[in-house]
C-alpha cells in the first residue's frame, strides 16, 4: 500500500541533503540515520511552513481530512498546545523535586493527537509510556498520569473508563496485550458489521525502540494470521535513549511489516492531518474486518529520553534545531494563519487556558499524600492468599508495635531506628 | 471469526475411571462447555490435541475459536492471552513443555502477574497456563523441567499441581474459574496413572488454597505434591512394613502455601521430609523447612530434610532416574530424619 499512497515531502526535499527528513547529514557528527534509506513514500498533508501538501497521489488522504473544518483544525492546536504545556509543567515539577521522573513527549504532539482525535469512542488504546496526548484524546485527566511519575500509583486511571489500557514501562510487551484484545473484539462480533458505533479497532503504541522486541514481531506474526482489528502506531522518534533508529533497524521501520503481510506506511509524524488521515484509513480497514495496519510516523522526540537523560551526550544540538524547524505545532498556526482561522482572542484564551492547567497540575502534585502503608499488601491477588494474609497481619503488628507504650521498648532496643 | 462448528456435546457425569490426563481434558471440557468465555490457546493443541492428547477431541467439539492452535510463540501466547483476558475471556493456555516457557517467563511475571496489583484491582487475569513438567520419561532436554519455584516466587500468581485424576479434575476447573492467574503444572509422568474421578462436583477453591492429608500416620510427615506424591505414598507403604509409621501431604499449592496443614502434621509426627523433583537448592521445600522451623521448632525431633534434583542442569535421559527423588532416596532420607 505504500506504493499506492505517497506524498512527496514537498518542502522538506528543499532542506539540506540527505533526503527529505534524513536530519542528519548536515548536523554535525552525530549519526542519526544518514544511513538509513530513507522512504520516498513519505505521507504529508501539511509541510512545517504551513502549506497543504496536494497531489494526486494523496487524494485519498485528502479526503480523509477534508472534513475537518477551522473550527476542527483550531481544536487540534488547541490539543496539541495543552499536551504541550502539560509536558513543560511536569517537567517542570519534576524539576523541583515534586516527581521522580517524568518522560517528555515534547515534539511528538502531532503523532498523538492525529492519530488519537481519528479514534472511535468504542475503540481501545495500549499506549506505552510517553503517549500523554493520547491520553488526552482519551478523556484521562492527565494530572492523573502524574500519580505514577509521584511514586503513589502504578496506574493512575481506570482503564476501562476510557478505554485507554495503564502505561506499559517494558518496551513492546503490550503490543500483545493489544493482539489478545483485538483478538477478543473480534470473538464478541464487532469487526466488520458496518455499525460505526460498534465496529471496534484496538491501537496500540510504542517506538522505534520497541520494534527490536520479540514480543512486537511476534504480535504482528499474531495479528496478522488472525486478521485482528490492531493498529501498530509506531512513533519513529528516533532515539531509543541514546541509539539512534540505525542501531534498530537497517530499513524504514514500517517497511518490517510487509514480511508480515500487514499494509503499512510510513507518515510524517509531525503533521497532525497526516497522521489523522493515516490512523483514520488503518481504522476503517480494522474496523471492517480489514485486519492490522503499521504505521510508523516519522517524528522526533525534541526533549530527553527522560528527565533523568543527557542528550547532550549523543545527539547535536544542530540536530535538535533542524527539528525544531519542523515543530507540529508552529506548522498548524501557519496553516491556521494562511487560511484566516487564526483568532487573537482565541489564541489568549488558550494561553490562559493553559495556565490554568498549568496551575492545576502544581495544586494536584502537591497536594497528593502518601499512599497507605497497609496498600501495599492490596491487590496482589483478586482472591485472598495465605502467605499475603499472613505477612500482612505480621507487618500491621509489627507497626503498631511503636506505638503507645511499646514505642519506648522498641526505640530502646533499636536505637529509634524509625 | 467463524462460529463454533458444531454444537458442545453434553459433559460427562457421575463417576468414571481416567487417567490423570484425560481428566484434565474432562475437566476442561466442563468449563468450556459452562462458560462461552472460556477458550484454550497452544501449540498443536487443535487437530492434533495436543503433543500429550490433554486437548483431545476438544477443537471439534468447540470450534477453532474457542480451541486455539496459536503461532509458536510462547511469549505470543501468553502476551494475547493477557490482552484476552483484559477483554473478558479466560484463556487457558497451553505450554507444550516445561523448557517451552521461558520465551514467555517476562510475559508472566512481569505482566500477568502484576496487572491486577498496578491497577488497584481494577483489572483481572483469568489466566491459566498449563504446563507439563517434571521427568522420567526419557525425553531431550528441556522435556522434563520443574521450574515451579520460579513462578512461586513471584507475586501475583498462583502456582499448583494436581496429582490424582480427582485433583487434576477439580483443580483445572477451579483453576479456569480463578480470577487471578494460575500456573498449572501437570505432572506429566503421571498422565497415564489412573483413578476414579466424580466429574459433576460444585466448583469453588475447595482445591486452590488446601494441601490435603493423603496418609495418616505418626513417624514422621512426607511432603509432597505432583509427580511425587506418588513415590511419598510407596515410601509410607514401605516404610510400613519395617514399623515406620509415616504421615503424606499432598501440597497441591506451592503458591499459596498451606503451611497449616503442614505444620499441624509435624507437630503431631516431629518429623518432616520434603520430596520434589526440581533441585532442592533454593527449591519450594527450602522454603518449607524455614516454616516448618520457624513453626515447630519445639516439636521437632529432626532436622528437616529435602529430597530432590541436583544443583545441575535436568541431566541426559540415561541418568534422569538417579537425578529424581527415587523411592530409594525417600527412604534414605526417612531413615537418616528417624536416626536423630
Amino acid at each position: 500500500m505504500n506504493q499506492q499512497h505517497t506524498a512527496p515531502a514537498a518542502d522538506l526535499a528543499a532542506e539540506p541533503a540527505g533526503g527529505p527528513l534524513a536530519a542528519s547529514t548536515d548536523s554535525g557528527t552525530t549519526d542519526t540515520g544518514a544511513t538509513l534509506p530513507v522512504d520516498a513514500d513519505l505521507l504529508q498533508l501539511l509541510t512545517p511552513t504551513g502549506v497543504r501538501v496536494e497531489t494526486p497521489e494523496n487524494a485519498a488522504y485528502r479526503e480523509r481530512v477534508a472534513h475537518l473544518d477551522a473550527d476542527a483544525l483550531r481544536g487540534l492546536y488547541r490539543d496539541m498546545v495543552l499536551t504541550r504545556r502539560f509536558d513543560d509543567e511536569s517537567t517542570s515539577l519534576q524539576r523541583q523535586g515534586e516527581l521522580g521522573l517524568f518522560p517528555q513527549a515534547l515534539g511528538q504532539e502531532a503523532a498523538q493527537i492525529g492519530s488519537g482525535r481519528a479514534l472511535a469512542p468504542q475503540d481501545y488504546v495500549f499506549p506505552s509510556y510517553r503517549e500523554h496526548g493520547v491520553a488526552y484524546t482519551r478523556g484521562v485527566d492527565v494530572a492523573d498520569i502524574l500519580r505514577q511519575f509521584r511514586g503513589i500509583d502504578h496506574g493512575g486511571w481506570d482503564p476501562d473508563e476510557h478505554n485507554f489500557h495503564l502505561y506499559t514501562l517494558v518496551i513492546g510487551s503490550h503490543t500483545l496485550h493489544a493482539t489478545g484484545y483485538a483478538m477478543g473484539v473480534q470473538r464478541d462480533g464487532l469487526v466488520g458489521t458496518g455499525d460505526a458505533t460498534k465496529d471496534t479497532a484496538v491501537v496500540t503504541y510504542f517506538g522505534d525502540g520497541a520494534t527490536s522486541q520479540g514480543d512486537v514481531s511476534e504480535a504482528l506474526v499474531f495479528a496478522a494470521v488472525n486478521e485482528s482489528p490492531v493498529v501498530f502506531f509506531c512513533q519513529n522518534n528516533q532515539w531509543a535513549i541514546s541509539e539512534p533508529t540505525t542501531k534498530q533497524s537497517r530499513v524504514p521501520i514500517h517497511q518490517r511489516a510487509h514480511g508480515f503481510g500487514i499494509p503499512s506506511l510510513r507518515v510524517d509524524g509531525n503533521d497532525v492531518l497526516a497522521c489523522y488521515a493515516a490512523t483514520a484509513e488503518a481504522l476503517e480497514r480494522a474496523h471492517s474486518g480489514g485486519g492490522p495496519t503499521f504505521i510508523e510516523a516519522y517524528t522526533y522526540r525534541m526533549g530527553a529520553h527522560t528527565t533523568s537523560d543527557d542528550p547532550t551526550r549523543y545527539r547535536t544540538s544542530e540536530q535538535e534545531e533542524l527539528w525544531r524547524r519542523r515543530d507540529p505545532i508552529d506548522r498548524l498556526r501557519l496553516l491556521l494563519e494562511a487560511e484566516g482561522a487564526w483568532d487573537e482572542q482565541w489564541a489568549a484564551d488558550l494561553e490562559a487556558e493553559g495556565d490554568a492547567l498549568g496551575e492545576r497540575l502544581r495544586t494536584f502534585v502537591r497536594g497528593l499524600g502518601r499512599p497507605s502503608t497497609e496498600s501495599m499488601f492490596e491487590h496482589v491477588y483478586a482472591t485472598e492468599h495465605a502467605v499475603v494474609t499472613a505477612e500482612r497481619r505480621w507487618f500491621e503488628e509489627y507497626e503498631a508495635s511503636f506505638t503507645d507504650e511499646g514505642a519506648s521498648r522498641t526505640h530502646d532496643q533499636h536505637g529509634g531506628a524509625r | 471469526m467463524s462460529a463454533p462448528t458444531t454444537t458442545a456435546p453434553a459433559t460427562a457425569t457421575g463417576t468414571a475411571r481416567l487417567t490423570l490426563g484425560k481428566a484434565i481434558n474432562e475437566g476442561m471440557r466442563a468449563s468450556l462447555a459452562g462458560d462461552p468465555k472460556v477458550l484454550l490457546m497452544g501449540e498443536d493443541i487443535g487437530r492434533l490435541g495436543g503433543v500429550f492428547r490433554v486437548t483431545d477431541g476438544l477443537q471439534a467439539s468447540f470450534g477453532e475459536d474457542r480451541v486455539v492452535d496459536t503461532p509458536l510463540a510462547e511469549s505470543g501466547i501468553v502476551g494475547t492471552a493477557i490482552g484476552l483476558a483484559l477483554r473478558g475471556y479466560r484463556p487457558v493456555c497451553e505450554i507444550q513443555f516445561d523448557g517451552f516457557i521461558f520465551p514467555a517467563y517476562d510475559q508472566i511475571t512481569t505482566q500477568l502477574a502484576k496487572m491486577h496489583y498496578r491497577s488497584r484491582g481494577r483489572l483481572n487475569l483469568p489466566v491459566v497456563i498449563r504446563v507439563p513438567f517434571g521427568g522420567g520419561i526419557g525425553a531431550v532436554e528441556h522435556h522434563s523441567e520443574s521450574p515451579e519455584a520460579l513462578f512461586a516466587h513471584t507475586p501475583g500468581l498462583r502456582v499448583v499441581s494436581p496429582s490424582t485424576p480427582q485433583d487434576a479434575y477439580t483443580m483445572i476447573r477451579e483453576a479456569i474459574a480463578s480470577p487471578d492467574p494460575v500456573l498449572f503444572f501437570e505432572p506429566k509422568g503421571r498422565y497415564w496413572d489412573k483413578g476414579d474421578v466424580v466429574l459433576d462436583g460444585p466448583v469453588g477453591d475447595s482445591t486452590l488454597n488446601s494441601a490435603v492429608v493423603v496418609r495418616e500416620g505418626t513417624d514422621l510427615t512426607l511432603v509432597a505434591y505432583g509427580p511425587t506424591v506418588p513415590t511419598a505414598l510407596k515410601a509410607a507403604a514401605a516404610a510400613a512394613a519395617e514399623g515406620t509409621s509415616i504421615e503424606v501431604v499432598d501440597l497441591r499449592n506451592i503458591s499459596p502455601l498451606d503451611t497449616a496443614t503442614v505444620v499441624a502434621s509435624v507437630r503431631r509426627t516431629g518429623r518432616c521430609v520434603v520430596v520434589h523433583e526440581a533441585a532442592t537448592f533454593l527449591g519450594s521445600g527450602a522454603e518449607i523447612a524455614a516454616r516448618v522451623t520457624e513453626e515447630c521448632f519445639y516439636e521437632l525431633e529432626s532436622p528437616v530434610l529435602r529430597v530432590g534434583g541436583f544443583h545441575t542442569p535436568y541431566p541426559v535421559a540415561k541418568l534422569e532416574h538417579e537425578y529424581l527423588p527415587s523411592l530409594d532416596r525417600v527412604l534414605d532420607a526417612v531413615d537418616r530424619a528417624m536416626a536423630f
